[in-house]
C-alpha cells in the first residue's frame, strides 16, 4: 500500500511558517463496526505520525478510532533550515510507511 | 400464620416499575454517563491539574450531513517559540464509544499552533480540545456540530 500524498512548499523563506499537509491511504477500521453477518469487524488503525526535518521532530500525532478513514493532516513549521522532511506512519501492528519531501529554505 | 413472601409483586407494581424503566432509559442518564468517559480520558491524560478555559479555538462546520469524516480544525493562540509553545493538544468527544479522538504533538519548529484533520462523530456533540503549554498550563476550548448522519453504526 502506497497511498500517501504530501503538500509541501518547495521553497520558503528563513523564518516564514509553511503549511505541510500528509494524507495516507488506509481504511482506518475503527473496530465498532459490524459485517453483514452482525460480526464485529476486526480493528486496523494508524496509531501514530511523525514528521520530522533532517531528524529534529517537527510535529506527531497519536490517532485513535475516531480519526476518519484515509487519514489526512495539516499541520505548520517553521522553515529553519533547508533538507529532507521525513513523514511516517505506524500501524497498531507496528507497520511503517514512509515518504520524504525536500524543502530549500532562503 | 400468614406467611407473606418478604418481595411480593402486584401487577400494579411491575407496571409502575416498568414505567420507571422507560423514564430511565429516556433520561440522559446515558449522555451523563458519556460525559463521565471524557471526564475519565481526561484525567487519564492530564491528572486533576486545572483546566482553563480559553486561548483553544475548535472549527467545525455548524452541521455535517456525514459523521463519518468531519473536518476539525483547532488552533491554540501561542507565540511558539523555544520558551512559549504548545506542547499536545487532546482532541475529545462526549458521544464517540471512545472519548479519546487523537493527540497532536507539537514543537518549537512547528511555528504556528493550528492542526487540522478529518475526525468520526456518533451524533450531535461538543467536541472540546485541550491544549498542554511547555510550562505545563493547561487550557481548553469547544465547539457543538449537529451531526445528520450519524457514524454510530459506523464508527
Amino acid at each position: 500500500m502506497t497511498g500517501i500524498r504530501l503538500s509541501v512548499p518547495e521553497t520558503a523563506t528563513r523564518g516564514e511558517v509553511v503549511e505541510i499537509k500528509a494524507l495516507i491511504r488506509h481504511p482506518m477500521e475503527s473496530g465498532f463496526r459490524r459485517g453483514s453477518r452482525g460480526e464485529v469487524i476486526e480493528r486496523d488503525i494508524i496509531t501514530r505520525f511523525e514528521c520530522d526535518l533532517n531528524g529534529a521532530l517537527v510535529f506527531a500525532s497519536d490517532f485513535h478510532p475516531a480519526i476518519a478513514a484515509n487519514p489526512l493532516i495539516t499541520f505548520h513549521m517553521r522553515a529553519t533550515e533547508s533538507g529532507e522532511l521525513t513523514f511516517r506512519w505506524t500501524d497498531q501492528n507496528a507497520e511503517v510507511w514512509s515518504d520524504t519531501a525536500s524543502i530549500t529554505v532562503a | 400464620m400468614g406467611n407473606k413472601p418478604l418481595f411480593q409483586t402486584t401487577r400494579r407494581q411491575l407496571l409502575t416499575a416498568g414505567g420507571g424503566a422507560l423514564l430511565i432509559a429516556a433520561s440522559p442518564l446515558k449522555a451523563l454517563a458519556a460525559e463521565a468517559d471524557l471526564l475519565r480520558a481526561r484525567a487519564d491524560l492530564f491528572g486533576d491539574r486545572p483546566i482553563r478555559e480559553g486561548r483553544v479555538t475548535v472549527t467545525l462546520p455548524p452541521i455535517a450531513e456525514n459523521g463519518h469524516s468531519v473536518p476539525l480544525t483547532v488552533s491554540v493562540d501561542s507565540p511558539m517559540t523555544e520558551d512559549d509553545y504548545v506542547k499536545q493538544i487532546a482532541i475529545l468527544s462526549p458521544r464517540n464509544p471512545l472519548p479519546l479522538i487523537a493527540q497532536f504533538h507539537l514543537t518549537p519548529l512547528s511555528g504556528k499552533a493550528e492542526v487540522s484533520s478529518r475526525i468520526r462523530m456518533s451524533g450531535t456533540q461538543a467536541i472540546q480540545a485541550v491544549a498542554e503549554m511547555n510550562d505545563g498550563s493547561l487550557w481548553s476550548g469547544s465547539m457543538e456540530t449537529v451531526v445528520t448522519l450519524a457514524a454510530c453504526v459506523v464508527l
